[in-house]
């Protein structure tokens, strides 16, 4: 792990001594990291060393072998709503409806996140990733990428802390990528958190940017 | 947005707004495509209506099986529906954002639940009067029936759901939630159908009732929240 420099906030998530395998491999073990408001921790490594893994075992969708996390303090075993609250996760499943449109995606994996939005919200948020007028075309008949934009708009609109993103940059172009480090940047401006597992190399111009390297 | 201090958001989810939601969003996928509700009630009114076709359409005959077949067809139309009730959301990821949420699982496995009972349970209970006149059921039976049906189809939507979630990510997966699910819809299939009998012979279709509505009580305390004990094994 390398730690380039360190802001001052105090940290908001904190990972202990965790260790996790999948079926006989150990994937990693005694991994401990921090990260505070306005931190950008990147999850590096090659495929299949378990970055996946380890994002899943934050959120606290796979139960690691061993070891606490801590969010605000307080551990996510003890206390999982209050984590669940505060933190959106995108993993490699989308999580969208094929039959419902972009919109009513939208509307339901907000509500589902406990923050309601408003129809003007909504149309907002997808025009400003360039789903204006396919808003209401069911979400199968989107592209990769642009599904992947309606990810964009519920990050946008999310208010969530800790963003734990699983490669979000796959399948968008170079302006949805450029879109992504937009958000990206006024998250982290806001004192949020971010643990992304990503093979690009993430700049954004606001917050601290740190590496975690699984071998 | 959030301000800046960074206090942790406070904890939004409730068991009213994961039920709502839900509902909500599997009523509106039902609506979106009819076809499997649709699917049910016409399999359901199919095999009520082949019966009489197969064995003769003598009256004493037909009033005498028609409760039991009743309810044959209609516990096997609500199996129709079970398979893609948590396998969908399983297959897209919804199921990893719902057990996310801040909502409690309970939440929103009962809500699945309720939309599915909605889209099956419902109408076939409706349907049975109908399909009991082609029986020559008498109207008291009748009555009888649509109200074991009305207390039977949820304790089916609730005992599917759980094993639809147990059966999650198994290879085989439909053939694994039939062979779960069936044995365990035996005993409300005796006290639903048990019921109607005994009001057309006479006796008091009371006990059997009750019997079901103690079986609902009890699929209602538990099994939302073994749905969602279930799940989560899943998606991990």
């Amino acid at each position: 792990m390398t730690g380039k420099h360190r802001s001052g906030a105090p940290d908001v998530l904190q990972v202990r001594d965790l260790a996790c395998s999948r079926g006989p491999a150990l994937l990693f073990s005694k991994l401990d990291f921090d990260i505070a408001g306005g931190e950008l921790l990147c999850v590096r490594g090659p495929n299949g060393c378990g970055k996946t893994t380890l994002l899943r075992c934050v959120t606290g969708l796979t139960r690691p072998d061993e070891g606490t996390i801590a969010w605000h303090g307080q551990s996510s075993r003890t206390d999982p709503g209050r984590m669940r609250a505060g933190m959106a996760y995108a993993g490699h499943l989308a999580g969208l409806k094929d039959d419902l449109s972009a919109e009513e995606n939208l509307e339901f994996s907000l509500r589902l996140r406990g923050s309601p939005t408003t129809p003007e919200q909504r149309r907002e948020a997808l025009a400003a990733v360039g789903l204006d007028k396919r808003r209401r075309l069911p979400a199968r008949r989107l592209s990769a990428g642009q599904r992947r934009r309606i990810g964009l708009a519920r990050l946008a609109l999310d208010p969530a802390e800790l963003w734990v993103l699983d490669e979000p940059l796959t399948a968008l172009d170079d302006a949805g990528q450029a879109l992504f480090v937009e958000l990206l940047d006024r998250h982290l401006a806001n004192a949020g958190l971010a643990l992304v597992a990503t093979h690009h190399r993430l700049a954004p111009s606001a917050g601290v940017v740190r590496e975690l390297r699984l071998a | 947005m959030r301000p800046s201090d960074a206090s942790p958001a406070p904890v939004t989810g409730s068991f009213s707004g994961g039920f709502a939601w839900a509902m909500a969003r599997d009523l509106r996928l039902a609506w979106r495509h009819p076809d499997e509700a649709v699917l049910t009630v016409a399999f359901f009114a199919l095999v009520a209506s082949l019966f009489p076709l197969g064995i003769g359409a003598e009256p004493q005959l037909l009033t005498r099986i028609g409760p039991g077949v009743i309810w044959v067809g209609a516990l096997l139309a609500a199996f129709l529906a079970l398979p893609g009730l948590f396998a969908a959301d399983y297959a897209d990821g919804s199921l990893e954002q719902m057990t996310l949420s801040p909502h409690p699982a309970l939440g929103w496995a009962a809500g699945k639940i309720a939309a599915h009972w909605i889209v099956s349970g419902l109408p076939l209970t409706l349907l049975s009067p109908l399909i009991g006149l082609q029986y020559g059921l008498a109207p008291d039976t009748l009555g009888v029936q649509a109200l074991s049906l009305a207390i039977g189809t949820p304790v089916l939507s609730l005992l599917g759901g759980a094993c639809a979630a147990l059966a999650l990510g198994a290879r085989g997966g439909g053939m694994l939630l039939a062979l779960l699910a069936l044995p365990l819809f035996v005993p409300v299939l005796i006290f639903g159908a048990g019921a109607s009998e005994a009001q057309a012979t006479g006796l008091s279709a009371a006990p059997h009732l009750s019997l079901l509505g103690a079986a609902l009580i009890a699929a209602l305390v538990g099994l939302p929240a073994a749905i969602g004990l279930a799940v989560r094994i899943a998606v991990d």
